[in-house]
């Protein structure tokens, strides 16, 4: 699966309703393939997370209630998403490299392995929104990481690169710059040398998905969106023309 | 131990490389957002590839106002 939106695909309404097709057609894949490889076709990076902008301009005439509603519908469709891809019985690998923020890192979180270039870059930045990570960030990082690593991550927002992120288990590799996707084809070349059966019943042994969690994160999320504090972090940020207006 | 000078002429050098701007216009008290320009993603890729050269884990909060080169040698000074 290519990421293609310019301009450093942000995921929203369009992204969202590509997603649904794939994942619609994805049933049939998972009879012929063995491993699903995403992966960026920009310079720029593996995805900057949620589309904000976007989602300030559909929400920002509406009613608190209206408001809410609307980030739930859209909320609840991606973590179909999401959820459909990390159930998925075909290997799942996230080829990264440059920004993977937000939403993005949520979306490498889906898969079963994470391969990053050295290029990579990767942050939670919603709690400077006054906003929790919202595509199933926190349930799937608590998943596979310590819960002292989850703090830090979310409550600072801090970025931090590919070296720190294999530390702390998140990435299974780093390569060099623009060797993530061959790295990733080689991985899933290996895999086909294994009998399917094994590996699926691996995966299901190995990766439980995080139901409740997530339901929960979805009602905390909606809760926080239409707080005055988070309309107003949201104005701002779409009103500044600046690439990241939410870092440092 | 690096001094501050020579982290400074290697963060110089590794911008001017980056961004293919000519070594001898960078200074170390040039905004380095107007020197190369750069906006905040371009700043992220150049701090990764700092945190790589220096093998240091340098915390973007850390860099919140940062825009000269001097203040970033020192922050990273500061770790090594």
């Amino acid at each position: 699966m290519a990421l293609h939106r310019e301009p450093c695909n942000e995921l929203g309404t369009e992204s969202l309703a590509e997603f649904e097709k794939f994942i619609t057609a994805l049933p049939e894949l998972e009879e012929h393939a063995h491993a699903l490889i995403i992966y960026s076709r920009l310079d720029s990076g593996f995805s900057a997370g949620a589309d904000l902008r976007e989602t300030y301009y559909r929400t920002q005439e509406m009613e608190k209630d209206a408001a809410a509603a609307t980030v739930r519908e859209s909320l609840e469709r991606t973590h179909h998403v999401m959820n459909t891809l990390d159930a998925s019985p075909l290997t799942t690998i996230a080829a990264v490299h440059g920004v993977t923020f937000g939403g993005g890192l949520e979306l490498a979180l889906t898969c079963d392995l994470i391969i990053a270039d050295k290029t990579a870059r990767f942050c939670f930045p919603e709690l400077r929104l006054g906003l929790i990570p919202g595509f199933g960030g926190i349930p799937r990082l608590k998943r596979d990481l310590g819960n002292a690593v989850v703090r830090d991550l979310l409550l600072t927002g801090r970025s931090f690169n590919a070296t720190k992120a294999q530390q702390i288990g998140l990435v299974s590799q780093v390569v060099g710059e623009g060797h993530g996707l061959r790295v990733a084809r080689g991985t899933a070349a290996q895999l086909v040398k294994f009998d399917r059966r094994a590996a699926v019943a691996a995966k299901e042994f190995i990766k439980p998905i995080p139901y409740d969690e997530l339901r929960r994160e979805i009602e905390i999320f909606c809760e926080l969106f239409t707080q005055p504090a988070v309309r107003s972090g949201l104005k701002k940020f779409v009103e500044s023309t600046d690439a990241l207006p939410y870092l440092p | 131990m690096k001094t501050q000078q020579q982290t400074i002429d290697e963060i110089l050098d590794l911008a001017a490389a980056q961004f293919k701007v000519a070594r001898e216009n960078l200074s170390a008290d040039d905004d380095f957002f107007k020197k190369l320009g750069i906006d905040s993603l371009q700043a992220l890729s150049m701090l990764t590839r700092l945190e790589q050269h220096f093998n240091v884990e340098l915390p973007d909060y850390e860099l919140q106002g940062v825009s000269d080169f001097r203040t970033l040698a020192e922050r990273i000074q500061s770790r090594l």
